[in-house]
């Protein structure tokens, strides 16, 4: 993530302290602002070697790993939170990181581009697919390969018997409460394995 | 960038014997070493480079006797990823090695004939005991790092595992927990190769006045063969010939890989010792720290305090990816600290001997966390 003020909303979930599994932790900026301001550790997993080496020269522990084969590494319940932000777009097997990430975490977080941002909407009624802000490609470069609603995600959840614990939508950094299905451009879940 | 420039062996002698693991003693022997930059007043910035199968103390720069370039010369110096300005580097020949500590080529104080196959068999623990013992005549307590690739990687765990107060980090690159059964194997092959040469004499060579060669030559064939990737020998030598015309012979050279092989084998065997090539492999097939815990990996690196980097690299597949996260697995599941980076280098086991700009990018960025946590 490398807006500021959208870091700082997702840190915010992050109980201080907690031990945290970054999923796709990119130069590991998160980790890092976790761990100097919540006094977290943890691990950052990561697939990109010039990512590997940005996290190591902030100290922030990496693990170059490919999440396409899953989370095997790590044992049941071992991470106070897991984060998953802006990664599961990229992901072939979504609901399988999905069910590996709430099995690893006690709590998991996951943020993704949210399709039906009104913008979205109205370039697609237009006959064109979205470039924006949240999803800058064009539909034939795009590395995100699953696009998805907020609306969407919550069925998702239920359908693997998740609960959702907080959910909002992120717009220029700013929390949307009010109707984030349409209103914002990044969806933001909470949540827990089970009832 | 800039080489380290000449660089003197020393010795330390050590009347006291070195208990083994088997239960022998070493008595009354000798480590060869060597250092790099300065150690500082509080004895706090030093790493040690521990070697693997076929390498020695002779870490980096040239050395004043010989003339060679240290083997990991492109990572160890100042500037390099192992900035020897900022870090005292002690590189060490281990203990029936053939590059200057005892060995079986020495004389037994016993018999006062060279040890030859009574050598007593050494392992990864010993080792590092022997290198421990060394640091003790150093005045050092505490290393910033020991790092170590492969054979060395392995003892770079092993001092994590059995002195974790007497170091801050642990890189181990291209190495393993322990070897499958398919290393042990080809191992096994090498040895095979020089024990039934009839040069060998049951390891007393020496006083025959005979070296093993062809059983060296193909034991290094062997070796050479899984250092390699399959990539990079295709893309080294393919199917090229070393004439137009097929000889349809059966014994001469006809592909350049086999010419290649030969010449490994060929200058290895003069410079190579068959007793320490028998001895190291063993060491290799040894090593086994989870063993003591029914093979629970976790449960062995339970008393580990260090923290780890580990690298291992896509094409290697002597010591494959997945080895390296086995040790991965068990250092997160304790807690511990821990890094790890996957090159996808193409050249097989040797990358770790490369320098690969992502795998170099690695080891500046962590030994640059080293020296902060001085």
């Amino acid at each position: 993530m490398s807006d500021r003020a959208q870091m700082e909303v997702i840190a915010r979930l992050v109980p201080e302290g907690s031990r945290v599994l970054d999923l796709g932790c990119g130069d590991g900026a998160l980790l890092a602002h976790l761990r100097d301001t919540r006094g977290c550790r943890g691990f950052g997993v990561e697939i990109d070697d010039a990512q590997v080496a940005a996290c190591m020269r902030r100290d922030v522990k990496v693990l170059q790993l490919n999440l396409e084969e899953g989370l095997q590494l790590f044992d049941d319940a071992s991470f106070d939170v897991v984060l998953q932000l802006e990664t599961l777009q990229h992901l072939r097997n979504v609901e399988t990181m999905l069910r590996e990430t709430a099995r690893v975490g006690r709590i998991g977080i996951v943020s993704f581009p949210n399709f039906a941002h009104w913008p979205n909407r109205v370039r697609v009624a237009s006959g064109r697919m979205p470039v924006t802000k949240a999803m800058p490609y064009e539909w034939y470069d795009t590395p995100n390969i699953r696009v998805g609603t907020h609306a969407d995600f919550e069925v998702l959840a239920r359908k693997n018997g998740l609960t959702i614990l907080d959910s909002f939508g992120l717009d220029a950094g700013r929390v949307v409460r009010r109707w984030p299905n349409l209103r914002a451009a990044v969806a933001v879940f909470k949540f827990q394995r089970g009832a | 960038m800039a080489s380290i420039g000449t660089v003197t062996a020393q010795q330390m002698h050590f009347a006291a014997p070195l208990a083994l693991k088997s239960g022998a003693r070493l008595a009354d022997y000798t480590l060869v070493y060597e250092t790099h930059g300065t150690l500082n007043a509080a004895k706090s910035n030093a790493v040690l480079v521990c070697h693997a199968l076929n390498a020695s103390h002779h870490v980096a720069g040239i050395d004043a006797q010989t003339g060679q370039t240290g083997w990991w010369d492109n990572l160890v110096g100042p500037g390099k990823p192992l900035d020897t300005g900022r870090f005292f580097v002690i590189g060490v020949n281990n203990p029936g090695s053939c590059f200057g500590s005892t060995g079986p080529m020495h004389a037994n104080p016993a018999t006062g004939q060279p040890y030859g196959a009574d050598f007593p068999v050494v392992t990864v623990e010993d080792w590092v005991d022997a290198q421990a013992r060394l640091l003790d005549g150093l005045g050092i307590t505490q290393l910033a790092a020991v790092l170590g690739g492969s054979l060395g990687g392995m003892q770079a765990l092993d001092w994590a595992l059995r002195y974790p107060e007497r170091l801050r980090h642990c890189i181990a690159v291209a190495t393993a927990p322990n070897l499958s059964a398919q290393n042990i194997a080809f191992n096994e092959v090498a040895r095979r190769a020089i024990v039934t040469d009839p040069e060998f004499h049951g390891g007393h060579y020496y006083e025959h006045g005979a070296i093993p060669r062809r059983g060296l030559r193909v034991a290094r064939m062997i070796g050479h063969i899984t250092y390699l990737s399959d990539d990079v020998m295709g893309e080294k030598f393919g199917r090229q010939m070393r004439a137009a015309e097929l000889g349809y012979s059966t014994q001469d050279i006809e592909f350049e890989i086999e010419s290649y092989l030969r010449y490994q084998g060929d200058k290895f065997s003069e410079y190579f010792d068959a007793n320490t090539y028998l001895l190291i492999t063993r060491a290799l097939d040894y090593f086994d720290p989870a063993l003591p815990y029914g093979g629970d990996l976790a449960r062995a690196f339970a008393s580990a305090t260090a923290k780890f980097l580990l690298v291992s690299f896509t094409t290697d597949w002597r010591f494959a990816p997945a080895r390296s996260r086995e040790i991965v697995q068990a250092l997160v599941r304790n807690r511990h600290d821990v890094s790890y980076a996957e090159i996808a280098a193409p050249h097989g086991h040797d990358a770790f001997l490369l320098d690969d700009p992502r795998y170099h990018a690695v080891m500046r960025a962590y030994f640059d966390n080293v020296a902060r946590d001085e």
